[in-house]
């Protein structure tokens, strides 16, 4: 770790907007290792309210770990992070789950629960988080299946009988099911063909515009990045090295973040491939 | 120096294990008793582990109760001791053979398939999902499997114990010359409740522990196809050496004088 090259943080700010209030998620130093891995290394970054914000980065660079924290899923070793203002890092049971019941989340393969059907899969944030009525989670399944293109008869299908860009679509009715404040979106459109790819993307901005959520993204998808996005944070060795406009990532300024979006082997950032 | 240095590795890595795995149970039995309770969840499972392991058990005990009837009869004919059947094969079933092979024959089915289907909901992000939808996976996944497993192996033990003293019974009349009333008789007149109630016992712990160890190794899984097929392994032969073990001990707090 210590013989990388310090990146230099910058910020477009120049051409960001100020942006008000509290932020709807803010993280201050957040560290997290395994073993002697350190795969964040003091992490700041605030996500305000109705924003979507994305983190971009290698394979490998830590992205998943920054949700699976903020989510509580793992244990940070230094770092805060708030939602609404309440700190997250050492919440448990109930008062986690408290917290929990604010998130949507869809999973980079979908993450659908195999032994229950679509509308089951759909309707289970409601069902076991919310205890409502299994009737009337149905029909609220059936309503957020057919926000993202699916009807009644793929809502009584099993999983396993769907195509990957189907999981998806029900991946993301799941996330929104419960109409969260926060949904988190991890590589939406990894392992679909590019057409799919642009249908999700487009479902992803007008669910979250629909109901007013605040979005955070990871993917190094670049296409998908520009479509689903307000401002983007790239993260390099544990660290945030630039965070701007979606708009202004041609004109960073920052040679890794132009490396990165223009997918260029030649640069500041080295693949660490050893030879066979 | 270096011969210390293995054993002291190994010992940590034993502690480490152990503590996560008590702490595993602590969990797992404090969210058994604690609400939400999924009723559905555990008739599902008490269904996949006492129902559908009927045919596997049962097939076992009847054999092991036929096989103990024509072995003793070898063996007690030298002492012209036949007469002593009924109440052996009654005894072995009831106080050992009947727990013990059905513990293990449910270790073999139904913690092999816990620790594969939580292992792959492990590798597949999908407790991770149920966490997300603020569904606690102790309760969702692994109390319901606790639940049935501590009920669901003496009522299938007590179907064993039946089926093979038939086994016993239907060798020693058929082939070996019985009168059937009479071996009836010999069996009923032999039976103690404490060889039931022990055996009982040994079930609802068998029972425990092969869907302790099923659950335990499907959660701690990693690393794709590979890990969950460890996880398996990992289950069935766990299940299988604390069934004998704790055979042993609980035989020991019962009949040891």
């Amino acid at each position: 770790m210590n013989d990388t090259p310090t990146a230099p943080l910058s910020e477009g700010a120049a051409a960001a907007p100020a942006r008000q209030g509290t932020p709807k998620i803010q993280i201050r130093g957040l560290t997290k290792a395994f073993g002697p891995k350190v795969v964040l290394d003091g992490i700041d970054l605030d996500i305000y309210p109705g924003e979507s914000m994305l983190v971009i980065g290698g394979s490998g660079s830590g992205k998943s770990v920054l949700l699976k924290c903020i989510l509580g899923l793992l244990h940070p070793e230094a770092g805060s992070i708030k939602v609404d203002g309440e700190e997250v890092v050492g919440l448990y049971g109930d008062d986690l789950d408290r917290v929990r019941r604010k998130f949507g989340m869809l999973f980079q393969n979908a993450a659908l629960f195999d032994s229950l059907t679509v509308w089951e899969n759909v309707a289970f944030g409601l069902i076991q988080g919310q205890r409502m009525a299994r009737g009337e989670a149905r029909g609220i399944a059936l309503e957020k299946l057919a926000a993202v293109g699916l009807n009644e008869e793929v809502a009584r299908l099993m999983p396993a009988e769907l195509s990957g860009g189907m999981r998806k679509r029900v991946g993301l009715a799941r996330a929104i099911a419960t109409e969260p404040e926060i949904i988190f979106f991890d590589e939406p459109t990894t392992g679909l063909d590019p057409i799919m790819g642009d249908v999700i993307d487009r479902l992803i901005v007008q669910c979250v515009k629909q109901l007013g959520a605040t979005g955070l993204s990871i993917t190094h998808d670049m296409a998908s990045a520009r479509r689903i996005s307000d401002r983007v944070a790239m993260l390099y060795h544990g660290k945030i090295i630039w965070v701007g406009e979606t708009a202004t990532i041609d004109r960073s300024g920052n040679p890794y973040v132009d490396q990165f979006i223009n997918g260029r082997a030649d640069g500041p950032i080295q693949m660490e491939v050893r030879a066979l | 120096m270096p011969i210390l240095q293995p054993i002291g590795r190994t010992f940590l890595v034993f502690l480490e294990a152990t503590g996560r795995l008590s702490l595993f149970t602590i969990m797992s039995l404090s969210h058994c008793l604690r609400p939400p309770y999924y009723p559905r969840l555990v008739l599902r499972q008490m269904i996949e582990i006492g129902y559908y392991s009927l045919p596997v058990v049962g097939l076992t005990a009847i054999f092991t109760g036929m096989v103990l009837a024509l072995q003793s009869y070898t063996g007690f004919a030298r002492f012209s001791a036949e007469s002593a059947i009924p109440n052996v094969v009654v005894v072995s079933i009831t106080r050992e053979l009947g727990p013990v092979l059905a513990g293990l024959m449910v270790a073999g089915r139904v913690g092999a398939s816990m620790a594969a289907e939580i292992g792959t909901m492990r590798v597949t992000e999908q407790i991770d999902a149920l966490d997300t939808l603020a569904t606690n996976p102790f309760k969702y996944l692994i109390a319901p499997r606790l639940i049935a497993g501590l009920t669901m192996l003496p009522i299938l033990v007590l179907i064993a114990d039946i089926i093979g003293v038939f086994g016993g019974y239907l060798v020693s009349t058929q082939k070996l010359g019985f009168n059937p009333a009479a071996y009836l008789q010999n069996t009923w007149d032999f039976i103690e409740a404490q060889d039931v109630i022990s055996g009982l016992v040994k079930a609802a712990v068998f029972g425990f522990l092969v869907t302790l160890m099923g659950c335990y190794h499907g959660y701690n899984s990693r690393g794709g196809a590979q890990g969950v097929g460890a996880a398996t392994t990992n289950a069935v032969v766990s299940a299988s050496i604390l069934i004998l073990s704790f055979n042993y001990f609980i035989t020991e707090l019962f009949f040891a004088r």
